[in-house]
C-alpha cells in the first residue's frame, strides 16, 4: 500500500520535472530560432515557399468555413434579435463576433490542424528520415535553413488569413441577412460602421491573430522537431500538435480578451 | 533569383490578405467617416452619468461627431467628469449644453450637446457648465410612487 502511494508520488513529481524541463527546452528552441531568422530573411525565397504551403494552401477551407460561419452567425442571430425587434442590430452582431472573437480564433484552430499538422508530419519525417542530421553533417544549421523560414511564415500567414476569415464570414452574413431574409441593407451596414472600431476591435484582432499564429507554428515546429524519429513518434507527434495549439489559443484568447476587453 | 509561379500565388495570397484588413477597417468598421487624428477635447461634469461608459458617442442634433475618452470621479465635489474628443470639423459656441440621453427606451447612453447661441467657440480643453444628468429610472419610478401615495394620503 505505501510502496503503491509512494510509486504514484514520484510519478507525479516524475511529471511535472518533465513538463518543467520540456518548457525550458521549448523556450530554448523559440529565443534559438528567433537568433537564427536572420538567414530566412537575408534568403526571402525560403520564406515565400513556405508562406506558399501554409497560407495558400489553407486559403479554400479558410475561406468556406468564414463564408459558413457568416451565414450561420446571420441565421442564429436574426432568430434571436428579432425577438427584441432590432434585426437592425445584425450587422453589428456579426462584425464584432467575428472580427473580435471567431475570425482570430476560429481561424487560427484551422490553421493549427491543416498547417500545424503538415508542419509538424513535415519536419519529423525530415528527422526520421536524418535529413537534418545530413545538413548538420554539411554545416548547415537545420534551425536557421528548415525551421526559422517556417516560423516567420506561419507568424505571417496567421493574420492575413483571420482576416480574409473576418471579410468572408461578414459577407456570409451580409448575405443571409440582407440577401436571404430581407434585413434592411441600409442599417446592417451603417450600424455595424458606427459600432465596429478601427482601433478597438479590428486592430485588437489583427493583434490576437499574429500572437496565435505565433504560438501555433511555434508550437508546431517544435512537436516536430523534438519528435521521436520513428513512424509512431511522428504521428504522436502530429496529434500533440493539433491538441496543444488548440488548447493553447483558446487559454490565450481568454487572456488576450481579458486584457484588451475589460469591459471598458 | 527568377521568378515563378509560387512567387505569384503568394502574391496573390498575401494582396488579398491585405484587401481583408482594408475591407475590416473601412467597409466593416468607421475608418472612413470618423478619425480621431482630427479632434479636439471638451470636459463636463455630471451629477449622475446613469449607465455612460468610455467610446460612447457624442451626437448633436443626432449626428455623431464625437467619442467619450474619459469617465473619472472629482472627489472634491462629487462629481462625475467626462472627458470627450469631438471632431475638430465641428465647432460649439460656449454656452453649449450637455446631456446624457438614452437612445430609445432601453438603449445605449450618449452625450447629446445642444448648441447655444454664443458667437465665442469651446476651445480644446474647455469645460462645458451646463450639464444635464442621466434619467436614472429606478428614481423615476420612486418619485412617481410617492406623489401616488401622497395623493392617497390627502383624500
Amino acid at each position: 500500500m505505501l510502496r503503491r502511494s509512494a510509486a504514484a508520488l514520484s510519478g507525479i513529481g516524475r511529471r511535472v520535472i518533465d513538463a518543467v524541463w520540456r518548457l525550458g527546452y521549448a523556450s530554448r528552441f523559440f529565443a534559438l530560432t528567433l537568433l537564427s531568422s536572420g538567414t530566412s530573411f537575408r534568403r526571402i525565397g525560403l520564406i515565400i515557399k513556405e508562406i506558399y504551403f501554409t497560407g495558400v494552401l489553407s486559403l479554400i477551407i479558410i475561406l468556406v468555413s468564414g463564408l459558413f460561419v457568416g451565414m450561420v452567425l446571420g441565421l442564429q442571430g436574426y432568430e434571436t434579435l428579432q425577438t427584441y425587434g432590432s434585426e437592425s442590430a445584425l450587422g453589428v452582431l456579426v462584425a464584432l463576433s467575428l472580427v473580435r472573437e471567431l475570425g482570430p480564433v476560429v481561424a487560427a484552430l484551422l490553421f493549427a490542424s491543416r498547417a500545424g499538422s503538415a508542419i509538424t508530419a513535415e519536419i519529423g519525417l525530415m528527422k526520421a528520415t536524418e535529413q537534418l542530421t545530413a545538413m548538420e553533417m554539411m554545416a548547415i544549421d537545420p534551425i536557421a535553413r528548415v525551421v526559422a523560414p517556417r516560423f516567420w511564415a506561419g507568424v505571417i500567414s496567421m493574420p492575413l488569413l483571420a482576416a480574409m476569415f473576418s471579410a468572408m464570414g461578414v459577407f456570409g452574413g451580409y448575405l443571409v441577412g440582407v440577401v436571404l431574409i430581407g434585413v434592411d441593407e441600409g442599417s446592417f451596414w451603417s450600424q455595424m460602421q458606427s459600432a465596429v472600431d478601427v482601433k478597438h476591435d479590428v486592430l485588437n484582432g489583427v493583434i490576437k491573430s499574429f500572437v496565435f499564429g505565433i504560438a501555433c507554428t511555434w508550437i508546431a515546429l517544435l512537436e516536430g522537431y523534438d519528435a521521436p524519429p520513428t513512424a509512431e513518434g511522428v504521428s504522436g507527434a502530429t496529434t500533440r500538435t493539433v491538441v496543444t495549439s488548440s488548447l493553447a489559443v483558446l487559454a490565450l484568447d481568454f487572456v488576450l480578451t481579458a486584457l484588451m476587453f475589460r469591459g471598458a | 533569383m527568377g521568378r515563378t509561379t509560387l512567387d505569384l500565388w503568394v502574391g496573390m495570397f498575401v494582396a488579398a490578405g491585405l484587401v481583408a484588413l482594408l475591407v475590416l477597417a473601412f467597409k466593416v468598421g468607421n475608418m472612413s467617416t470618423f478619425n480621431m487624428d482630427d479632434s479636439y477635447v471638451l470636459h463636463a461634469d455630471f451629477d449622475n452619468i446613469g449607465g455612460l461608459k468610455v467610446r460612447a458617442p457624442v451626437k448633436s442634433s443626432g449626428v455623431v461627431v464625437g467619442r467619450v475618452t474619459n469617465i473619472s470621479f472629482d472627489d472634491k465635489r462629487y462629481e462625475a467628469t467626462v472627458s470627450m474628443s469631438v471632431d475638430k470639423r465641428y465647432q460649439f459656441p460656449t454656452d453649449t449644453s450637455a446631456a446624457v440621453l438614452t437612445s430609445g427606451l432601453l438603449g445605449e447612453q450618449y452625450i447629446g450637446l445642444e448648441a447655444g447661441a454664443d458667437s465665442a467657440k469651446l476651445a480644446s480643453g474647455d469645460k462645458i457648465k451646463l450639464t444635464q444628468s442621466a434619467v436614472v429610472l429606478e428614481s423615476l419610478i420612486s418619485q412617481f410612487l410617492f406623489s401616488k401615495a401622497s395623493e392617497g394620503e390627502k383624500k
